[in-house]
């Protein structure tokens, strides 16, 4: 099996895993469908200077074989701006959930199953 | 350098200072903190009016960040687009400040002015950036300012709304760096006019590849500027939006319109294979459909401001059409028109605020209701707004409208751009001839012991100056049409564009 056959099926998966969790009815799924597929996004990035194997990182004048560095830095922004984004998502669908009573995505107000909402308990009990 | 070559980063260097020290001062200083906002939004007026008259000349100037020379680093090209685009930002922020300012609206949360300039940022950013890379962080940042900004004010209903905005930029912000990768990954290059090079040289087993990449960007950019089937995030984010601030975020869906007429014939031009002007022919029935249903929903709207939502989406259809015939002069008729529809789609949102302001509880829906103060003149302001937004004489939509179906003569299937911009137009119409006989002259008899909101005028400030503006558009068309044809001339030279960023003689 070779590298590539590796990365890329590992991307593939992910982008799948992360598709199918997106496309969910629920926040909490979804975000974490939006984690997997942007993991996924930025191993594409990474993979996209070509993989290479025992390479120098930064370009020298004795060798011809080098390991792009350019998508290094464009993972590298990539990662802080989606675990940014991430951060807000999840921020904002559990006040919208505490706010409105239902996680449901398409916004409509059917109800949580039983025991799924925020509870009385759930906030007057301090966490242990 | 001198001080005149430094004034290309201006546009984003002000609302990075001003942001931070109106976060400082808003607490204290809450007056000094708004003062900072006027005035950092009336700087960039100005360095985007300098740098408008100084790109008249047809110079394409390019600001190499850090003077690393491009292809290497990244660089800011100013054509005459890209100031078209940072004067219209300009003049937009400073409409949907001052009617923040005037209704209070920035009182509504602590960071109201701080997240308003960083959504400048990252608006004149996207419009001045010449490196795809630096594109999408620039789309970020202002994504990020203003899923904080459709979120001011707060309440259920914003909050539903937001989830699903940011959701579905997210996604879009994962694909816009899939086909990043893609580009890269084939042509070793992130900057737009070495790309257009680059892509001309490629091999035939990469094609296919180009052509995915081609095809992914420009959805990524359509789901920006909410063309159907994209388009499904944008009524309900909009009509919840804080009006002053919808206002604004009528040129956002206008960002990825300029993409895509930036970006297409740069590095998808005519030499680009297989991948050669790719989108063009999902591009125009795409646009026919997104006018259809955008004045469709102005038609059935329950309240003005979901009208105003749908009045951007079919404005931005009847935008692409023109787009998408590709030729000097379809596309200095859709320069002319993005001006027109962006201020009239604010036009259609300030209005709205200032009849929900007077109607108390019945807000802005399109229903009769007991006679409010101003009426007569807020009935006034809205048709104004009305006939701009459906491109009535005597302002100037009926101008961009003329234009468009003008230029669109000679283009295949221009049957069906013919017969979808007449017919949205009189959808739209009636649409808004049924809200505004509804709210204007129809009344039920007031309610007891509810007694009419007494507002001052002060707040049709900002509308009154969108619409003095679409009339100014209309007086200047001859002008204004000129700058535009030379735009896009300037725009569809993809050679010329690349000499002038890479330096090359």
């Amino acid at each position: 099996m070779t590298l590539e056959f590796l990365v890329a099926s590992s991307i593939g998966v992910l982008v799948a895993g992360g598709i199918y969790l997106a496309l969910r009815g629920r926040t909490f799924q979804v975000v974490l469908g939006l984690t997997l597929f942007s993991y996924a996004v930025n191993l594409f990035l990474f993979a996209s200077g070509r993989l290479t194997l025992n390479a120098p990182p930064i370009w020298s004048k004795t060798v011809s074989d080098y390991a792009d560095p350019l998508p290094q830095a464009l993972v590298l922004t990539a990662i802080v701006i989606t675990f940014g984004m991430t951060a807000f998502a999840v921020v904002l669908a559990l006040r919208s959930f505490l706010e409105t009573g239902s996680d449901q995505v398409d916004g409509d107000d059917a109800p949580c199953a039983p025991g799924d909402g925020p509870s009385a308990d759930a906030r007057r009990e301090p966490r242990a | 350098m001198s001080l005149t070559a430094h004034l290309a980063i201006a546009p984003i260097v002000i609302p990075a200072l001003a942001a931070p020290l109106a976060l400082l001062l808003m607490r204290r200083t809450r007056h000094l903190a708004v003062s900072i906002s006027f005035a950092s939004c009336a700087a960039m007026l100005l360095a985007a009016l300098v740098l408008l008259n100084a790109s008249a000349d047809g110079t394409i100037r390019t600001y190499a960040l850090g003077d690393w020379p491009a292809p290497f680093g990244i660089v800011l090209v100013i054509d005459r687009l890209s100031s078209i685009m940072l004067t219209l930002a300009a003049t937009m922020s400073m409409i949907a400040l001052i009617h923040a300012v005037v209704t209070r609206a920035d009182r509504k949360g602590w960071h109201f002015h701080p997240l308003f300039q960083f959504q400048m940022l990252g608006l004149n950013g996207a419009f001045l950036t010449g490196d795809l890379f630096n594109l999408f962080v620039f789309f970020e940042v202002l994504l990020i300012a203003s899923y904080s900004l459709m979120l001011h004010g707060q309440g259920p209903a914003r909050l539903k709304a937001g989830v699903q905005y940011v959701i579905v930029n997210i996604v879009g912000s994962s694909l816009f760096l899939i086909a990043l990768g893609l580009l890269y990954a084939l042509t070793g290059t992130l900057n737009m006019a070495d790309m257009g090079l680059r892509v001309a040289a490629l091999g035939p087993d990469d094609q296919g590849l180009l052509r995915v990449a081609a095809l992914l960007l420009v959805s990524v950019f359509a789901l920006k500027a909410a063309l159907v089937p994209l388009h499904l995030w944008l009524p309900r984010t909009y009509a919840v939006t804080t009006p002053a601030i919808a206002s604004l975020f009528a040129i956002m869906t206008k960002v990825g319109v300029y993409s895509i007429i930036r970006v297409v014939p740069q590095i998808f031009g005519d030499g680009a294979g297989a991948a050669a002007w790719a989108p063009a022919p999902y591009l125009l029935p795409a646009a026919a459909l997104t006018a259809v249903v955008g004045f469709a929903g102005v038609f059935v709207a329950r309240n003005l401001s979901e009208q105003a939502a749908y009045a951007v989406i079919g404005s931005t259809g009847t935008l692409l059409i023109a787009v998408a015939g590709w030729q000097p002069d379809t596309l200095a008729a859709a320069i002319y028109y993005l001006v027109h529809s962006t201020l009239a789609g604010a036009a259609l949102f300030l209005v709205a605020d200032v009849v929900a302001r007077r109607r108390a509880s019945f807000g802005d829906t399109a229903t009769p209701g007991p006679v409010f103060s101003q009426r007569q003149l807020a009935g006034l302001l809205f048709m104004a707004a009305a006939i701009a937004a459906t491109g009535l004489p005597p302002l100037s939509g009926f101008i961009g409208k003329l234009l468009i179906l003008e230029s669109v003569f000679d283009t295949p299937g221009w049957g069906w751009a013919w017969g979808v911009i007449l017919a949205t137009t009189l959808i739209g119409v009636i649409g808004f001839a049924r809200t505004g006989s509804a709210i204007f002259w129809k009344e039920t008899p007031p309610t007891d012991g509810a007694r009419p909101v007494v507002v001052s005028k002060a707040d049709m400030a900002a509308p009154a100056i969108a619409i003095a503006l679409l009339a100014a558009w209309s007086i200047g068309a001859g002008p204004a049409t000129a700058y535009g044809a030379a735009a896009a001339n300037q725009i569809l030279d993809a050679a010329a564009t690349a000499r002038a960023v890479l330096g090359e003689p």
